[in-house]
């Protein structure tokens, strides 16, 4: 057990390990017909390669990785958009960092800063907020990106901006929440998935219940976890114990950070600001019904796609994918990031081919990192 | 930018628009401590809370802090917060 000195507690970590093996085993699960686990949350996945928990867990369980990194299911077409509005004369784009190398069909946000832009990486939409005050004759426009635990800082800083009668302040939203992409992938009629990981930090802000039709109408378990690797691999046990027992719930295996009804202020101020899209765009999953967010009417002046007339606002919208990207397959769990033709050759973490190699949450990216691909590829 | 930051609350700020100062890891970052405010914000001081992108988002106790840290550092993501605030120091210094 190579990586067990690794874990703060080795000693607790082989004795979760020796349980999830007895679980394992008491439940048939095998290398040729293993459990389906699936992580939601990117964060999960990093942790996961960091410590090889896929090759610690007995082999008859397996790690399927969700579509839980923000940055890795934005499509190439929001990109474009970005793009589009950083590149007005007037407007100062903000945007988090790791949203910067995502590819556009023509370009990223790197590529247009390099081209004249006036693109600047921020740490929180506070900091954009602050640019605007700053700035009176400019446009400063925030990427609002992530799913429900950034969802909260936009709809505040779009309250403070509102209260302060800003008005060069706005948002490009493209917010997404958690529970959506796990019902289609639930109804897909090729899933294989036997019980879920829930997110950590998601949960801390909505709570546990918006995860309850997984267990009553598809009898799935799902426990939500923290990303410690202790945290993980007893959540993999709860999940496991839930299948030998019959049961199907919501369990909160991080009930020291996550309250069952979520943050009240939070949730209030997302639903101050924010309503629910008829469907929106996800990269390699295609449009999923009610999973993304738009800013509410009354707050439209600081909607920047009301604002530019871009996005949704335009109308109706498709880009495609590049060829041969394999980022679908990987992301609804049919083949693994190895088996994808360009990873390592024409996809790096340099030059990303799809966004699951941008971000360090993303599937292929951990793969390359911990994986062996990059030792291979060099 | 999806994991939270473990820090610690040093003063309050600006009362009326729910501001104040964490350290976060060694660095002073100007948070929103809208989501965990309920009684006097002086009571805040002192407490450790996790921060998401500029936003103390729950309370937690400095024995969790210490642990969420460990397995950020581990993973890079300590760094890379760290370093994301800086950057943001810069965009508004018109300096990126
Ligand atoms: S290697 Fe690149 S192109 Fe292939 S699935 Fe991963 S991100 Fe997509």
């Amino acid at each position: 057990m190579k990586y067990a000195s690794e874990f703060r507690d080795p000693k607790a970590a082989k004795a979760i390990l020796a349980a999830i093996a007895r679980a394992a085993d008491s439940i048939g699960a095998t290398r040729e017909r293993p459990v389906h686990i699936m992580e939601i949350c990117g964060g999960h996945t990093h942790a996961i390669f960091r410590y090889g928990l896929d090759k610690l867990v007995h082999e008859g369980v397996e790690f399927i990785h969700g579509p839980g990194c923000p940055v890795c299911v934005l499509p190439m077409s929001r990109v474009d958009e970005c793009v589009e509005i950083a590149e007005r004369p007037e407007v100062i784009f903000t945007t988090f960092g790791d949203a910067m190398r995502v590819p556009g069909t023509k370009r990223s946000l790197v590529q247009a800063k390099a081209a004249g832009a006036d693109i600047r990486m921020v740490y929180s939409p506070l900091d954009a907020l602050d640019l605007a005050r700053r700035s009176p004759g400019r446009e400063v426009v925030f990427f609002g990106l992530g799913f429900e635990t950034t969802t909260p800082s936009t709809a505040l800083s779009i309250q403070a901006a509102a209260r302060e009668g800003l008005t060069n302040f706005s948002v490009f939203c493209n917010h997404i929440t958690v529970p959506e992409p796990i019902r289609a992938l639930l109804d897909d009629p090729h899933m294989t998935l036997d019980g879920f990981i829930g997110p950590g930090h998601v949960s801390m802000v909505i709570g546990t219940h918006p995860y309850d039709f997984i267990a009553r109408d598809y009898r799935k378990p799902i426990v939500v976890a923290g990303f410690e690797p202790l945290d993980l691999l007893q959540s993999v046990l709860m999940v496991l114990r839930q299948i030998e027992d019959g049961r199907a719930e919501v369990e909160n295996q991080y009930a020291r950070v996550v309250p069952e009804h979520g943050n009240p202020v939070s949730l209030a101020a997302i639903a101050d600001v924010y309503e629910r899209r008829p469907s929106f765009e996800w990269r390699g999953l295609g449009e999923i019904d009610a999973s993304g967010l738009r800013i509410r009417a009354k707050y439209a002046a600081f909607d920047a796609e009301e604002k530019f007339g871009i996005g949704y606002a335009a109308g109706p919208r498709h880009v495609a994918e590049p060829e041969g990207c394999a980022c679908g397959a990987v992301m609804t769990g049919r083949i693994k990031p190895p088996a994808c033709p360009h990873i390592g050759k024409g996809c790096t973490p340099e030059t990303p081919l799809g966004a699951l190699m941008v971000s360090s949450e993303g599937a292929c990216a951990a793969y390359w990192q911990y994986g062996g691909v990059r030792a291979a590829a060099e | 930018m999806c994991l939270g930051i473990p820090g610690q609350i040093v003063a309050i700020t600006d009362a009326e628009r729910l501001m104040a100062l964490a350290d976060v890891s060694g660095v002073r970052r100007a948070v929103n401590v809208a989501c965990i405010a309920d009684g006097r914000l002086e009571n805040l001081i002192g407490c450790w809370t996790l921060i998401h992108v500029g936003f103390a988002m729950s309370r937690i106790d400095a024995d969790e802090a210490a642990k969420t840290l460990e397995a950020l550092r581990d993973l890079g993501e300590a760094q890379e917060a760290l370093e994301a605030m800086a950057e943001g120091q810069r965009a508004l210094e018109g300096k990126s």
